[in-house]
């Protein structure tokens, strides 16, 4: 469970979020979006402590400031939209970087962190690959390598910040599968923030739309994906439909005169 | 779809350790290096006598031979080795936290620094052989002040250092404590000849005196650094993932580029300036066994001492019997080295 109330964050002078008030209970996932320029991503690394801003934040009914980082690391973890990959570092040893907060500071990793880094390429069928390194693999194997590295972790709430991006539809439905499948199983709290709205809808539970730095809707998606919210937040011209019981939305042209050949 | 039941069968899961083998090749390239810093020179010593006279048995050696092993020989060697690993470690710690693999020594400025710190040291000094005491703080201070000028310099106006602007800053901030350096040097012509022979670098002139001035600060290195190697791993996701998964990178940061300049400023303080090893050993020993910091640092501690004992060797044998200075021979070899660095760093150094 996480819970923020009154989040503003300054950056450069600027404001970026207002007053943005944000819960999530175990099991759920949420997705912020909005248009470019939102802050989706500064509310997400809020949230993960990156960022400093004003405002109250409850990770797992204590208060973010009374965690060490280590503690908070246990608590949460981030999937970062551009993580930054070393060179010639294994798909093992990387996910086991997960463990970092479980492992005592001058210790080394136990039989009990070996086992949740197995788990974890388990899970995400990465145990072929344990031995290659990262930053020989595709986008889509590199993004499972990501989630499997924040479910070594350990993290009752993960923070997913555009996870397909860079993805295909395929591997965009993949990896979103993914994470549904392992929220259920673990109970995990997922918060990501979402591009893609018609994912979004089919994926979380609920949606809250930011717009110059403030929540201006906050609900499910058949709530929060309509036309009329659409266009007056994005200056979208879309159309709504519906499709296995979540809305779709479809970007739409207006009808021009075609040429005659 | 990925199949969420079968969690696989527990197999062995291979991370990055020091494993036994490498470990043991690592100690054998040590005692080997030892074995022929101590038998090969201008007096023949036979192997069995130097062995029976380490195990503190009785031998056939003369009083002449016994002091060119335990008074010459034996502390050249043992500094050599302290020397090798410091510089080496300290560089695998400089690479593993400005995350780029040419940051050294002396490409930050930090050989540059302590070399100014010694020199003031020496020709206040003025008199007297050996190394002053007051030659590793001083060389501390010089050292710790390069790395924040260059580390400085470098984030100037980006605000994060990319490898060019580090290198670049390094350049800088070398060249202007190198001329200073010069400077305090050229104005103190008493001294020129003591801090000119130091600055080529040398353990010709090494005795016990110096390896005890040295061993202090190496182990507060060598301690820190191997402390700190998984650390290292986890900066190399960048401060913000490292800040995630539970770590205060700029602390840690911190912590292991004191460690580094301290055994750095210290190897400098009794050996001079010795380039290039803290960039060849670490380079070399991740082509040979991965990226991981927690196998690097420690193997580089163990090549490192090995390669400085034999490039001495080279250096002491090569112009018999003339002694080439070991920056020479490390600057020979490391000069194209870092060349081929530069070319096959897959991710673009310069990026």
């Amino acid at each position: 469970m996480i819970r923020a109330r009154g989040v503003s964050v300054d950056l450069g002078g600027k404001p970026v979020l207002r007053d943005v008030d944000l819960a999530v209970a175990d099991g759920e996932w949420l997705s912020i979006v909005g248009p470019n320029g939102a802050g989706k991503t500064t509310l997400l690394r809020w949230l993960a402590g990156l960022t400093p801003g004003a405002g109250e934040l409850v990770i797992a009914d204590r208060p973010a400031g009374e965690l060490r980082r280590r503690e908070r690391a246990r608590l949460v973890a981030l999937v970062p939209q551009t993580p930054v990959v070393p060179e010639g570092v294994t798909v093992a040893d990387y996910v086991l970087l997960g463990r970092t907060p479980h492992i005592r500071p001058l210790g080394a990793e136990g039989p009990q962190d070996l086992a949740a880094v197995h788990d974890a390429l388990a899970l995400l069928d990465l145990v072929p690959m344990a031995g290659r390194v990262v930053s020989s693999l595709s986008g889509g194997e590199r993004q499972r390598v990501l989630i499997a590295r924040a479910l070594a972790q350990g993290a009752p709430i993960v923070l997913l910040d555009e996870p397909t991006t860079a993805l295909d539809v395929g591997h965009q439905q993949q990896v979103l599968e993914l994470v549904d499948e392992l929220r259920r199983s673990r109970g995990l709290s997922v918060v990501s923030t979402m591009h893609d709205l018609t994912l979004a809808g089919q994926y979380a539970d609920r949606l809250v739309l930011l717009d110059a730095g403030r929540v201006v809707v906050d609900g499910p998606a058949d709530e929060v994906l309509t036309e009329e919210i659409l266009a007056r937040h994005y200056g979208a011209n879309v159309r709504v439909i519906h499709d296995g019981g979540h809305p779709v939305v479809l970007p739409r042209r207006e009808n021009r005169e075609v040429a005659e050949p | 779809m990925t199949a969420l039941t079968t969690a696989g069968e527990p197999g062995p899961l291979r991370t990055a350790r020091l494993r036994a083998g490498w470990l043991g090749v690592g100690i054998a390239a040590l005692v080997v290096a030892a074995g022929a810093g101590l038998l090969i020179g201008p007096v023949t010593i036979a192997p069995d006598d130097v062995v029976r006279l380490l195990l503190g048995l009785d031998t056939d050696l003369t009083t002449n031979q016994l002091n060119i092993v335990r008074e010459i020989r034996l502390p050249r060697v043992v500094l050599g080795l302290l020397v090798g690993a410091t510089l080496s470690a300290a560089g695998a710690g400089y690479q593993g936290v400005f995350r780029n693999p040419l940051a050294d020594p002396y490409l930050l400025g930090a050989a540059a620094g302590a070399g100014l710190g010694v020199t003031l040291v020496i020709v206040r000094a003025a008199e007297g052989s050996g190394t002053p005491a007051a030659a590793p703080v001083a060389a501390f201070a010089g050292a710790m002040l390069a790395v924040a000028l260059t580390y400085a310099l470098g984030a100037a106006g980006s605000g994060r250092t990319s490898t060019a602007s580090l290198i670049l800053a390094g350049v800088a901030v070398t060249s202007f404590l190198t001329a200073a350096q010069t400077y305090v040097q050229q104005r103190n012509l008493d001294t020129v000849r003591q801090v000119y022979v130091w600055i080529l670098g040398r353990l010709s002139t090494a005795g016990w005196s110096e390896v005890r001035l040295l061993l202090p600060y190496a182990v507060v290195c060598f301690a820190v650094l191997l402390s700190q190697r998984r650390t290292l791993d986890v900066l190399a996701v960048g401060d913000d993932e490292a800040s995630t998964l539970g770590l205060h990178p700029q602390r840690s940061r911190l912590l292991i580029v004191v460690a580094a300049s301290l055994g750095t400023a210290a190897a400098v303080s009794v050996s001079g300036l010795i380039a290039f090893v803290g960039i060849i050993v670490p380079h070399t020993v991740r082509l040979l066994v991965g990226a991981s910091h927690r196998v690097v640092v420690p193997l580089s501690m163990l090549f490192g001492g090995a390669f400085l004992v034999l490039a001495d060797l080279l250096a002491r044998t090569i112009a018999s019997p003339a002694e080439l200075p070991i920056g020479v021979v490390t600057a020979f070899f490391g000069a194209p080295f870092f060349v081929v660095v530069l070319r096959t760093s897959r991710r673009g150094v310069l990026s």
